[in-house]
């Protein structure tokens, strides 16, 4: 019998081939995939963010769980397209027009991947139209904005401007985050959301996909 | 004698504030990569040196932050690494006119090797290569800055060393409650044990958050390392007002830490993100009411 506290285990501290394998192991004998992600996996990535909050992980540790947490999903995932089931959610995730930078995008699709979303990654310098389109032919519900230049904070603006002409800024929940972007600035340029950090991006992104279904 | 002394021997130095906000202002497209401009726009890389050396700035840097093979391939200029760092000493070189010391600058790469996105490998090429390019053009020191891992600045740091010139390793302190930790956990303490390990002449703590964090992380670099202190806040974090990020720290009150921080061991003192040389000019005077 498969230990399902080792895939927690595994998922906390990091450990993607015991991940991958405890994963494998209970597959064979027959569980249910879905349990595996709600009874092991998503309460591992739970006690990730909170030690995250508490500063007892810093971001190594979040990019080896969350990462961890991808190789497993990537063996369920199959499966669970067989079952019907759906992803978290799906997000439109990339830095930018103007910033090249992307470490912090980086982290915060890993994060997400990590919980459960389908990440649509456009990468760096993306112009407002590009992530126009990416929603059009991915049918996502969530863009992902990162900036980390003050000068380039702008082109958030930009973005959510080229949602509204396309008509299509009431079917898109809009986060924003970065290293100058503030709470302020987020509802200034009417984005829905600021994320302060990876572990506050993926709690937001699941209050949008929550509220979507109420 | 340990190599940075002739120059912190008579009290605290005097460095720079910001260059890429600088060069925004005469023209630099938002996102642009500032370094392209040593070759592109020499003159008026040279303007933003001299208004340094002008307000006071004992020390100025390079505009060479980005200027490492990874990151200027990113911007399509892989092949202008020698070119675009030697640029940037000679335009420094040039400002200083021997009224400044020019130390030049090398920033982060930009990638993570966490998650594999870069090897060792590759970084210490890139950071060898980009040193090597600096150091050909004779800057006085090389600074190592804004790091955040701590295997990435040791490799940097290495890199530096072998050049033979004075190496300054500084880090980005910006996370966690305190603000007391680089993006990927490493404290001031852990900073300054890996840092004398590999050798290097002073340790630091630059951009990150407001300038009154900096006095106790002036204070644990130094107590942890016995090695000079090189302190560079920023201006504070960014206000928004009417379309674009204004920095709402005053000069003066950024000026009122420099007491503070000589207290707590720093040796060369100047500004990050959002300072210019009206901040320099307020430290130049701040210095002399010591």
């Amino acid at each position: 019998m498969a230990d399902l506290h080792r895939l927690y285990d595994a998922v906390l501290n990091g450990d993607q081939k015991t991940a991958v394998a405890v994963t494998k192991e209970a597959l064979d004998e027959g569980c249910d995939p879905m349990e595996l992600i709600t009874k092991s996996m998503v309460p591992a990535m739970d006690e990730v963010g909170r030690r995250f909050e508490c500063e007892e992980y810093f971001v190594p540790e979040l990019l080896l769980s969350a990462r961890a947490m991808k190789g497993a999903l990537e063996l369920l995932r199959p499966l669970l397209a067989a079952s019907g089931a759906q992803p978290a959610g799906r997000v439109v995730i990339g830095t930018v027009k103007g910033d090249l930078h992307d470490i912090g995008k980086n982290l915060v699709a890993s994060m997400l991947e990590g919980g459960g979303f389908e990440v649509i990654d456009l990468g760096a310098d993306v112009a407002p139209e590009r992530f126009v389109e990416a929603v059009q032919e991915k049918r996502a519900s969530i863009v992902a904005l990162s900036a980390l230049l003050t000068v380039t904070m702008p082109s958030m603006r930009r973005t959510i401007e080229a949602f509204e002409k396309a008509g299509l800024r009431e079917s898109v929940k809009v986060m924003v985050g970065g290293a100058p972007v503030t709470p302020q600035f987020a509802r200034d340029i009417g984005a829905d959301g600021y994320g302060e950090n990876a572990t506050a991006a993926v709690a937001l992104a699941r209050q949008f996909v929550q509220a979507a279904r109420q | 004698m340990p190599r940075l002394d002739p120059w912190t021997g008579r009290g605290v130095v005097i460095t720079d504030g910001a260059w890429g906000t600088r060069l925004q202002a005469l023209g630099l497209e938002p996102g642009a990569l500032p370094d392209a401009w040593n070759l592109a726009r020499p003159e008026l890389v040279l303007q933003v040196a001299r208004e340094y050396v002008e307000a006071g700035s004992e020390v100025i840097l390079t505009n060479t932050f980005r200027a490492n093979r990874i990151a200027l391939a990113e911007a399509g200029l892989a092949g202008e690494v020698g070119g675009i760092n030697r640029a940037g000493v000679e335009i420094s070189r040039r400002a200083a006119a021997r009224r400044a010391l020019v130390f030049a600058s090398i920033g982060p790469s930009g990638k993570m090797l966490i998650n594999g996105e870069v090897s060792a490998e590759d970084l210490e090429r890139a950071f060898t290569e980009q040193a090597e390019s600096l150091a050909q053009a004779g800057p006085d020191a090389l600074l190592v800055e804004t790091m955040s891992d701590l295997e990435e600045a040791r490799i940097a740091a290495r890199a530096a060393l072998a050049t033979g010139l004075p190496v300054i390793v500084s880090f980005a302190f910006d996370t966690g409650r305190n603000r007391d930790r680089t993006m990927m956990g490493v404290t001031p303490e852990m900073a300054a044990a890996e840092m004398r390990a590999v050798g290097v002449d002073a340790v630091g703590a630059n951009c990150g958050a407001g300038i009154e964090r900096f006095v106790p992380l002036c204070a644990r670099l130094k107590a942890a390392s016995g090695l000079p202190v090189w302190i560079k806040p920023n201006a504070g974090l960014p206000a928004w007002r009417d379309g674009r990020a204004v920095y709402l720290g005053s000069p003066e009150q950024f000026a009122a830490h420099l007491a503070p921080l000589v207290e707590a061991g720093a040796a060369f003192v100047g500004g990050c993100c959002g300072t210019t040389p009206a901040f320099v000019r307020a430290l130049a005077a701040a210095r002399e009411a010591l």
